[in-house]
């Protein structure tokens, strides 16, 4: 924080500005509470802010506009759709590809990826958060540097690691595949989260008899909730969206995942675009749900770590 | 020896239960692939030669050990800067750019939304939006939009601009590339930044105040060194999900356009997305990859705890 002294100027500024006041004399400039900008700004605020919310909204309302055109080609003149839009193309898809059986099968990979990968990072990162142990460093420097894995280098090695225990083709396979690309930012993030939470308070439940298990379980979890919110929606995300990997290694097709089911679109239905559009909106809302129920800790949860340190 | 190591067993022996779990799984699915990835980068392994089973037949590993042949290949063997250089070049501006565009209109955002605004929830609900709808879904939209006659051709031809063909020429590709990525990047810059901004205590520009300090003083000595900490985690990250992204590019182009492939995609079309599959080339490349990725942590890392503030 320190560095420089930032306001070494401070000397000569107050009276330069004293001394401009005093020299134009103007009739008492109406002051403004800190925080609150003139008219001309506040509009010109909102100016950017609106263009900026528009340029961010534009996309995804435009493939929901796209998914209501019922032809394949209506992408082309997005402007013919407004006089026959429909919702056939959601039905299309619900009723008639295996969209329902993608959705399960993303559904329990996200599922048990978040559960498992949110409870492993949060007791390895109560570890380093607390704990001063042998190994302590590689641990932080080996999480660190698993985030920077390019998955061309993990991909062939991993799939013959997952042939080799069975687990190729299998839920539980592509949940731990997952799991280990999302924990090592989960636990960094949860380590900076309970970073904030007092040690004072694992000392009360370790006097009072509580076990190192214990005092994480019933005293430090339930305090980091909008830490872990954060991190199960990181690990959800990551999971309900994952393409590459969820591609090599889901073989059979009624295993395949939403991501994966999607791309098989383009060929299936020689680029139905419309249908896909569709899919994709409907992909897009569950998580989005999600992504809105967590957001207001969205904040403090991806950076408590990071402001403290 | 055996006695530190006991003592530390029975002193520390709930931590490593505690990590243990991830240590497993990182061992078994990242340290262990590596491992293999890297032996794989000392032969001449592909498809063809690769050890599969038929049927009920197994066939077993016929490539053989040529040593650091590959890395050779990649960086100075015949057409070396087709396949690589091109690629590698690319790859630093597309970070270099990208990291800073959404930096900087994550930090312009944020700051927008730190002052007292009506509407500044509805505001943010709106603009975390393309980071909370998957990314395959929102680069599926921008194909929509980028086509040729797509939205973004029709407004630019509308104001009377060139329409350049978004997916196919060469520049263009590069340009949409990193629209696409600045576009689903902002939002994880602006949050974080956001959060690093209400930690910053009133009092401190309150005082800066006092002293006669102007916006750009109050800017420049109170919010940019009260965001260093947020700052440099976010661009650390920022820079190696940059680096690694490969859903954007691999989504919006698919394996027809050599020259917008970064390093990582490029890996991945050797590895899989050509026949024969080159995979000890492709591993190659993501040695290489993952070597320059911890060779710019580690200065990175010098670098800020010479300003006395590392990320570890």
């Amino acid at each position: 924080m320190e560095g420089r002294p930032p306001l070494s100027t401070t000397t000569d500024i107050p009276t330069k500005a004293a001394t401009a006041v005093a020299a134009t004399a103007r009739p008492a400039v109406r002051v403004r509470p800190r925080g609150q900008s003139s008219p001309a700004a506040a509009a010109l605020s909102h100016g950017i802010l609106i263009l900026a919310a528009l340029v961010a909204v534009f996309p995804v309302l435009y493939l929901f506009f796209i998914a209501l055109g019922p032809d394949k080609t209506d992408y082309l003149h997005p402007g013919d759709i407004l006089g026959k839009a429909t919702f056939a193309n959601f039905g299309k898809v619900l009723g008639q590809t295996d969209f329902l059986s993608w959705f399960g099968n993303s559904l329990i990979v996200a599922g048990g990826t978040t559960v498992f990968g949110v409870l492993i990072a949060a007791t390895t990162g109560y570890a380093v958060s607390r704990m001063r142990f042998p190994g302590l460093r590689p641990l932080m420097w080996s999480l660190l540097i698993t985030q920077m894995f390019p998955i061309a280098v993990l991909i062939v090695p991993m799939y013959y690691t997952l042939a080799n225990l069975g687990l190729l083709d299998t839920y539980s396979g592509l949940i731990l595949v997952y799991a280990s690309t999302a924990v090592p930012y989960c636990a960094w993030l949860l380590k900076g989260y309970f970073d904030t939470i007092p040690v004072e308070i694992d000392e009360a439940g370790r006097v009072d008899g509580l076990t190192p298990f214990g005092t994480f379980w019933r005293l430090i979890l339930p305090l980091a909730r909008p830490g872990l919110a954060v991190a199960a929606f990181y690990t959800f995300l990551t999971a309900w969206a994952e393409v590459p990997f969820a591609s090599t290694f889901m073989l059979s097709s009624d295993k395949y995942t939403l991501a994966v089911g999607l791309t098989t679109f383009v060929s299936q239905y020689e680029s139905q675009w419309n249908l896909m559009a569709a899919t994709s909106v409907l992909i897009a809302i569950p998580v989005s749900a999600v992504f809105y129920l967590v957001q207001k800790h969205l904040v403090t949860g991806l950076t408590a770590g990071a402001a403290k340190s | 020896m055996v006695e530190r190591l006991k003592l530390s067993y029975s002193r520390h022996w709930y931590a490593y239960a505690m990590a243990a779990p991830v240590v497993i799984v990182l061992g078994v699915l990242v340290a262990y692939p590596l491992g293999r990835g890297i032996y794989l980068t000392l032969t001449d392994a592909n498809s063809l030669n690769v050890g599969h089973t038929v049927g009920v037949n197994h066939i077993p590993d016929t490539f053989k050990f040529v040593g650091l042949q590959n890395y050779a290949d990649v960086l100075w063997g015949q057409g070396s800067y087709d396949r690589f250089w091109s690629h590698f070049v690319w790859t630093i501006l597309w970070t270099v750019i990208c990291v800073t565009l959404t930096y900087g209109s994550g930090l312009g955002l944020a700051l927008l939304m730190n002052r007292q605004l009506r509407g500044r929830t509805a505001y943010r609900l709106l603009l975390i939006l393309p980071w909370a709808v998957p990314t395959f879904v929102t680069v599926f939209s921008w194909r929509l939009m980028l086509a040729d006659g797509g939205m973004v051709n029709t407004l630019l031809g509308a104001l009377h601009l060139p329409q350049p063909s978004w997916l196919e020429d060469p520049l263009a590709q590069k340009a949409a590339a990193i629209l696409v990525n600045t576009w689903c990047g902002v939002p994880f810059m602006m949050v974080s930044l956001l959060g690093g901004l209400q930690s910053i205590p009133a009092e401190l520009y309150e005082a800066a105040e006092m002293d006669g300090a102007t916006g750009w003083q109050r800017f420049r000595y109170v919010t940019l060194p009260g965001l260093r900490a947020v700052s440099s985690t976010v661009i650390l990250l920022g820079v190696i999900w940059t680096f690694n992204q490969f859903v954007i590019i691999f989504l919006l182009f698919g394996n027809n356009a050599p020259d917008v492939q970064i390093l990582v995609t490029w890996a991945y079309q050797l590895g899989f997305g050509q026949q024969p599959r080159d995979y000890a080339q492709s591993a190659s490349y993501g040695i290489i990859l993952l070597s320059i990725l911890i060779v710019f942590t580690t200065f990175y890392q010098r670098w800020l705890k010479r300003n006395d503030q590392g990320v570890i």
